[in-house]
């Protein structure tokens, strides 16, 4: 069988699971940024395989854009959770819960 | 000036004393006797216009005339403010600026140390003015609004002496007993304009004469309901009770409010609205003269065991009043409006005398604390005379000839109403002759009694101008006047035969009335010449007590209010316990924290419920989407 | 030959998905970072087959490079042992479990039933850079820059953030 967009798509959507799976289920800050970025990447592949199926480079524009974005908020994410391991002394989300009234 | 007509000087009467009473209340407080002089100068330049008027006016066709400003134009709704000028309201001018100015004069002499003497002429006048734009209005509306103005104005000189709080009381209670009166003078008024569309006396004169059914069936509401208005000022049951109250004013205000022009106010509005009382198919007039009868008997009742000098006067004026109501009801406004002149005239004597007495004696208003007078305070003493006599009703005193003429009404369209007018004849005789005799003849009961001395002149001239009219009001063709004015021929007598012309006209209420005259006077000789206490009291004690207790009217009214007060204080607390602050306030709070309290159980803090929570709203927002 | 290499590289890429998520011999954020390291480049090889050359290298570049030194950095700043002792708990997993397994049901039945790909041939294209270089300082100019912006503002914000009296 011919590899076609959907192939692409379905791996997208898995990824994507994988990271939202992440996100739920893992304690750490870290590693939740990770999976975060796993759903990133997942879009990010969703976008070039569309692009390339349709001949058309936005999507690639896009992604050249969210890559860029990505790294912005990698570093300003990261720095955050520095800031607040030095406070609390963890970077485990269940001791993060100073918003709570 | 070429247009210039006579009567545009009416407008000049209404002026003059709303000038004085701005100029004296606003600039010349410090000065006492330029105050005294600009107030009793606008009310005697008042009553020497009301008389030009008088003579150069020609006499004018039934509905006078007027003079108007445009005021109020709404839509179809007009009001002017206009001057009526006929033989009710020129009569009545005389009578208010007569007898006004003679009170202004006694005034000047009887509130002489007064403190606030400037405050009270300022006070006058503003009272003048309100008096006189009732008189003067010819719509309905602007009457309300002096109607009005009288109310504050003699709240305002009955809480003259406001650091007494008796008297701040008597202030109150007559202002609020009027506005009970007010209200529903206003819903009358409003009844009037909802179904004839004018206020104009004019106007619904002739609208009433051209369809008299208008009212249909609300006839005997309107009438009753203006009715209301007269029922406050003139103190008519159950509204009666301020005026024995408002005797806590100095005495001058006593004589011109509360006898000569304030409590005549009613009487005058329902002459000047009898066309639309005197309606076919309306009750209005026999319940009016009803409530005339017994305020007449019971005011007549109470006045026999008060001891307090004017307040036996305030409740013969309410007896008078009643009679005069009475006369109304019985579709002799004529009637009434002579002895409503009659009575301004001695009744407002009576006061001043009163207030002569109580001056010389310092203050002091027991009657059984005063007598043997009559050397001592010879013009006081005639004078009061005169006006005992006058109210009375002896003939030729004024009095006799329109108490006559309202028995002679009485006689022609009730029995019952009659026995009663006549029976207050006897009361009123008795309760004046208790007070003459034990006031001023005797021996003196007192200290100061026995140490008074004359009034300056300046009291005694008023005394005995008021005298003189007391005298021969009855005979100088007053009553012809008003009978014109109402259409009617009867007294056509001229005097001097117009002495006897009550007997010639209808000898039964004639003899009855004199009869009554001395029985009354016959009765309080034997009680009361050279008594040095009341005999009636320790005969009747029951009797006596109810009426020296005024029949508990007070009492009951107080207690009437306090209960209905508290039940409506009761019903409003629940409201505001109950359904503002339990249902409204609190149920607004309790539903905002209980949705508060299950809404913090999902914001928890914990990151990863937040994420969960997203996406499964994003699962679902998808579901929506994509899937359905 | 383009097939088997999809297969391949998919398969890596998911697997390492797996194994950054829920490694099931290690819970050590270093090594979750290694496989994410390891996921990002086998996505590169899938952006190369879909001739998105450029962006495979920025990947690697930026990703790869950039991103992992960062994470590993933050990782040894931080002493994060603790995390290895603390239990998953079954509701947390449960709770996963549905959100995360309705999403995938419902992204893989619409696309297993909208035919996306159909009618779609996959295209020959060479000299993409170029043509992306020319769309992105003509007709995306402005994005552009103020993507730059953005880094700047985000540089400041690093900065300010890992200062250490912050207040």
């Amino acid at each position: 069988m011919q590899v076609g967009l959907e192939h692409y798509l379905v791996v997208s959507a898995l990824l994507f699971c994988l990271g939202l799976l992440g996100v739920i289920l893992r304690r750490n800050v870290l590693i939740m940024y990770m999976s975060l970025e796993l759903m990133l990447n997942a879009a990010n592949l969703a976008l070039v395989a569309m692009s390339r199926f349709n001949d058309n480079l936005n999507g690639q524009v896009m992604v050249f854009f969210i890559i860029t974005v990505a790294a912005a908020e990698v570093a300003v994410g990261l720095a955050l959770i520095v800031a607040l391991y030095r406070r609390k002394q963890s970077a485990h989300v269940e001791d993060l819960t100073s918003m709570k009234l | 000036m070429s247009d210039f007509k006579i009567e545009d000087l009416a407008w000049l009467i209404l002026l003059l004393p709303l000038a004085s009473a701005a100029i004296t209340g606003l600039f010349t407080q410090k000065n006492k006797v330029l105050s005294a002089k600009l107030s009793i100068g606008a009310s005697l330049s008042a009553f020497i216009v009301s008389g030009l008027l008088f003579v150069m006016v020609p006499e004018l066709g039934k509905y006078g005339l007027t003079v108007s400003l445009k005021w109020i134009s709404v839509a179809d709704f007009n009001v002017d403010i206009g001057l009526r000028i006929d033989a009710l309201s020129k009569l009545m001018l005389l009578i208010v600026t007569g007898v006004g100015t003679a009170i202004h004069v006694f005034s000047y002499s009887y509130m002489h140390e007064d403190r606030c003497f400037s405050r009270f002429f300022s006070h006058l006048s503003l009272f003048m003015f309100s008096m006189l734009g009732i008189v003067l209005a010819d719509n309905l509306l602007m009457m309300f609004i002096f109607w009005e103005l009288v109310g504050v104005s003699s709240y305002l000189l009955i809480g003259f002496w406001y650091e007494k709080a008796s008297a701040g009381d008597a202030a109150k209670k007559a202002f609020l007993t009027n506005r009970i009166g007010d209200f529903g003078f206003i819903l009358g008024i409003l009844l009037v304009w909802a179904t004839l569309g004018s206020l104009n006396f004019e106007y619904l004169e002739k609208a009433v004469l051209n369809n008299p059914t208008a009212f249909g069936t609300l006839a005997t509401a309107a009438g009753l309901l203006l009715f209301c208005g007269a029922m406050g000022k003139s103190a008519q049951f159950p509204l009666h009770v301020w005026l024995p109250d408002a005797m806590e004013g100095p005495t001058p205000v006593s004589a011109l409010i509360h006898a000569a022009t304030m409590v005549a106010a009613g009487v005058y509005m329902l002459c000047r609205i009898f066309f639309l009382l005197d309606i076919p198919g309306s009750e209005a007039l026999h319940i009016i003269s009803w409530i005339g009868a017994i305020t007449a008997l019971l005011a007549a009742l109470i006045a026999v065991q008060q001891s307090d000098i004017k307040r036996i006067l305030a409740y013969s004026t309410l007896s008078q009043l009643g009679y005069m109501v009475m006369a109304v009801g019985l579709h002799a406004p004529e009637a009434a409006m002579f002895h409503l002149t009659t009575h301004a005239f001695f009744k407002a004597m009576l006061f001043l005398g009163a207030a002569s007495v109580i001056h010389s004696l310092h203050h002091q208003q027991d009657i059984w604390k005063m007598g043997g007078l009559q050397k001592k305070m010879p013009v006081t003493f005639w004078t009061f005379a005169i006006g005992t006599l006058a109210l009375c009703g002896v003939p030729p005193f004024s009095g006799f000839y329109s108490k006559d003429s309202i028995l002679s009404a009485a006689n022609h369209h009730s029995l019952p109403l009659f026995l009663i007018g006549t029976f207050v004849a006897v009361l009123t005789t008795f309760y004046m002759g208790r007070l003459f005799f034990v006031a001023f003849l005797g021996k003196p009961k007192s200290d100061a009694a026995s140490h008074a001395h004359e009034s300056p002149a300046l009291m005694t001239v008023p005394l005995q101008f008021l005298a003189v009219l007391s005298v021969v009001g009855g005979l100088i063709g007053i009553n012809t006047m008003y009978g014109h004015f109402f259409g009617s021929e009867e007294h056509a007598a001229i005097f001097p035969e117009s002495i006897f012309a009550p007997i010639g006209h209808d000898p039964l209420a004639a003899i009855l009335g004199l009869l009554a005259v001395g029985i009354g006077g016959l009765g309080a000789y034997l009680l009361y010449y050279n008594a040095t206490s009341d005999k009636f009291t320790s005969s009747f004690k029951l009797l006596s007590k109810a009426m020296s207790g005024r029949f508990y009217f007070d009492e009951l009214y107080a207690k009437l209010i306090k209960v209905t007060q508290e039940a409506l204080a009761r019903f409003a607390d629940a409201v505001d316990r109950w359904i503002i602050g339990g249902l409204l306030v609190r149920g607004v709070h309790g539903s905002v924290e209980l949705t508060g309290r299950v809404l913090r159980l999902v914001q928890s803090g914990n990151l990863q419920t937040y994420a969960f929570l997203f996406a499964l709203g994003a699962a679902i927002v998808m579901f929506l989407t994509l899937v359905r | 030959m383009q097939d088997i290499f999809f297969y391949i590289f998919a398969f890596l890429t998911l697997l390492c998905g797996v194994m950054v998520v829920a490694n099931p011999f290690s819970r050590n954020p270093v090594t979750s970072a290694m496989f994410l390291v390891l996921t990002i480049a086998s996505m590169a090889g899938l952006f190369v087959l879909l001739h998105a050359f450029f962006l495979a290298a920025v990947q690697v570049l930026v990703y790869a490079g950039a991103v992992m030194v960062l994470f590993l950095f933050v990782i040894m700043l931080l002493d994060l042992k603790e995390e290895e002792r603390r239990k998953l708990n079954t509701y947390g997993i449960a709770a996963a479990v549905i959100g995360v397994g309705s999403i995938a049901a419902i992204l893989v039945k619409t696309l297993a039933e909208s035919k996306v790909g159909e009618g779609l041939a996959m295209p020959v294209k060479q000299g993409q850079v170029k043509e992306l270089g020319n769309i992105l300082f003509t007709q995306y100019l402005l994005p552009f820059e103020i993507l730059s912006v953005l880094l700047l503002v985000a540089m400041v914000g690093a900065i300010l953030l890992s200062k250490k009296d912050l207040k």
